[in-house]
């Protein structure tokens, strides 16, 4: 890579997605949007897995990110290299949130209890 | 004569174009380089003399002259000062911006515009901190901590500017981190690939990686206790069922990782004096590059250890403490190389190669006592004592610090096209160094007889006579130490007006920015430079007459 490579890639303006091909993403992901609100009215009780709404409702959301990311931010036709930064930041996301939520689960059980007078006060009002 | 010349040799960066506005709206990186240096030693300026009456209110143990509300403001103020507008932007922004593009051989970094707009973001930075101190004042640390910064009832008025300043400063430091990415990706010169680069470009590759990755974390924090101090929806206030440990979590997740923004480009400008210096070929240059990014990697991943005794769990203090002990592998790497290098070098002891001696030895020392408190059963003893004051200090200000000082006195012939007097800088160099050891190595005492940080008085203590010989010990060596830096202004700014014309290459350094003319032309280079190894120093002579290094006659130049 050089100055004279930068120069070069300046007259470049990159890959065109057709507007049908955006338009068609874009019904795609509002048919994932339709499946997510029918999920969340889906009582998963009578299976016995309760949360079983919420990772459905998650996956759809992956599922709808990764779509936006290779067509609309077009990692699909961009350099290999770009998507392992783009999933990166997710593993970082992923580290951060998934360490500090670990500990932070793990020392609930010492954290004495009944120490927050705003919370109780507003429950003392909801209960009268 | 080898030096790359423009057309016009006596034009430079520096008389190119005149008057205020060409400087306050100059694209030039090289004058927003020196703007942000002017503004951070002025910022240094400040937070010393913070520094210098939280030492003289702790020479006597009922307290010299502050009261304990002013004592908690000036430790803030200092410590905020310090971190956010001195140590983070001082090598990165301030050499960074002067040095980087020529060693690249570019004229001008990626993003000219937004580089500007990062220095008017750290002035934005700045007078919201001066906002924070006419509005009340801060008190609660450096670090902000929860549940003390969400409580109005107890601390000072001036928090949520600091925090609005801290956070605007965040921006400019990912700005620069930016810019500083898509430059050395998108600008090397033909011949330049990875492992050709100088090792100040490595680190400050690294250093980016940090900034554009961890900052709009702390960002985010920031703007969460805003929200949380002026409408209260209980993240991290305990009243409400929130998390103040969340808190440390968060804050901590950029803030360690800061601390290796702060440190990796200071040892990138060492790997560079070292080997100038010394006149030898850089020792494992490839280690000591994957070593950079090694420590920026490994930074992420050790936030835990400042939280050994707030309640974390003990899964996460033994994860924290081992992945602690790792970060030291990277940084044992680069020391044994330097100390390689330096072996059977040829080496002129001046003042850049004072500072570069002075961040070995303080580094080593700042490195090793970092184990004691990664250790979890000695950082319970040693937790929020002087000895982490000390431990931070010998990292932060005598690492970091004394790795710009190197880095200013080195480029300081290219900045400005002058020399300085080197026996003052010798004498300067030299006073830095033991004041520092001084006010600092009793602190280590201190801390590990039990001193507690953050007390405004010691009298209540079984031991205050004991305390009081160590802080007058500490009181003593800041005051060698700042006089130390008032020598170093004076022959600095005499030499601006007063000093010898600079050479191209007075010290006898091989990248490209010794290649160009002192002070650099407008554009740097007319035609873009060819490159070799960038610590070959065996095509170098000294010429008497320039009173520099130049080429050797029978040298083969790269390209040909």
């Amino acid at each position: 890579m050089s100055n004279t490579d930068s120069t070069h890639h300046d007259d470049q303006v990159g890959h065109i997605v057709p507007i049908k091909f955006l338009v068609l993403i874009c019904c795609i992901l509002l048919f994932l949007t339709v499946v997510t609100v029918w999920v969340s009215r889906y009582d998963f009780t009578e299976i016995n897995i309760a949360e079983m709404g919420i990772l459905m409702a998650l996956f759809v959301a992956t599922v709808k990110a990764t779509i936006v990311g290779l067509y609309f931010m077009h990692l699909r036709w961009d350099r290999p290299f770009i998507g392992f930064i783009f999933v990166s930041s997710i593993l970082f996301v992923v580290l951060f949130i998934g360490m500090a939520l670990t500990d932070s689960m793990a020392y609930q059980p010492s954290i004495i209890k009944g120490d927050t007078p705003k919370v109780t006060e507003a429950m003392d009002k909801l209960a009268h | 004569m080898t030096t790359l010349t423009t057309p016009n040799p006596t034009d430079n960066y520096l008389n190119h174009t005149t008057g205020i506005r060409s400087w306050l709206f100059t694209l030039d990186h090289k004058r927003i380089g020196v703007m942000y240096l002017i503004c951070v030693l002025l910022a240094f300026l400040l937070a010393g003399v913070f520094a210098m009456m939280i030492r003289f209110q702790l020479l006597t143990p009922e307290g010299t002259f502050l009261t304990q509300d002013q004592y908690n403001q000036a430790f803030t103020v200092h410590g905020a000062i310090m971190v956010f507008l001195v140590i983070i932007p001082a090598v990165p922004a301030a050499l960074g911006n002067f040095v980087l593009p020529i060693m690249l051989g570019a004229k001008d970094v990626a993003f000219p515009k937004l580089n500007l707009f990062s220095w008017y973001l750290w002035i934005f930075g700045l007078v919201f901190f001066l906002i924070a101190l006419g509005a009340g004042g801060i008190d609660t640390g450096w670090t902000f901590y929860t549940p003390y910064s969400i409580d109005k009832a107890s601390s000072m008025g001036g928090v949520i500017p600091a925090l609005i300043g801290a956070f605007i400063l965040g921006f400019s430091s990912i700005f620069t981190g930016m810019n500083f990415i898509v430059t050395i990706h998108r600008l090397r010169p033909k011949g330049m690939t990875w492992f050709k680069m100088p090792l100040f470009l490595w680190a400050t590759y690294a250093t980016a990686i940090i900034q554009v990755l961890a900052t709009p974390v702390i960002g985010i924090t920031l703007l969460l206790l805003i929200v949380e101090r002026s409408v209260g929806i209980g993240i991290f206030d305990p009243a409400m069922g929130g998390d103040p440990v969340l808190y440390q979590h968060f804050f901590w997740f950029y803030s360690h990782p800061a601390v290796y923004i702060m440190i990796l480009p200071a040892m990138g400008v060492v790997s560079e004096l070292i080997s100038v210096h010394s006149h030898r070929h850089i020792f494992g240059y490839k280690f000591i590059a994957y070593s950079s990014i090694a420590i920026a990697m490994f930074g992420f991943l050790v936030w835990g250890h400042h939280m050994f005794t707030s309640g974390q769990s003990p899964l996460m203090n033994i994860i924290f403490s081992l992945i602690t002990f790792s970060v030291s592998i990277p940084s044992g790497v680069k020391i044994f190389n330097w100390l390689a290098t330096l072996y059977k070098g040829s080496i002129s002891l001046n003042t850049s190669m004072i500072y570069a001696l002075s961040f070995i030895f303080i580094f080593s020392i700042g490195g090793l006592t970092g184990l004691h408190l990664a250790t979890l059963a000695t950082d319970i003893h040693l937790h929020d004592s002087y000895f982490v004051v000390a431990h931070f200090h010998y990292v932060m200000m005598g690492s970091s610090l004394i790795g710009f000082l190197g880095g200013i006195h080195h480029w300081w012939p290219k900045m400005t096209g002058k020399m300085y007097n080197e026996n003052w800088g010798r004498i300067s160099a030299t006073l830095v160094f033991i004041g520092f050891n001084v006010t600092f190595f009793s602190q280590f005492m201190l801390g590990s007889k039990g001193m507690p940080r953050r007390y405004a008085t010691y009298d209540a203590f079984p031991n205050a006579d004991l305390f009081q010989v160590y802080h007058i010990w500490s009181t003593v060596g800041s005051t060698i130490l700042a006089l130390g830096f008032v020598i170093c202004a004076v022959y600095l700014l005499h030499s601006v007006f007063k000093g010898k014309k600079a050479p191209a290459n007075p010290w006898g350094g091989r990248s490209l920015e010794w290649q160009c003319t002192s002070p650099p032309p407008w554009d740097n280079f007319a035609d873009q430079p060819e490159v070799g190894d960038c610590y070959d120093y065996s095509v170098l002579e000294w010429n008497e007459e320039e009173q520099g290094y130049v080429w050797k006659k029978d040298a083969v130049h790269p390209g040909e």
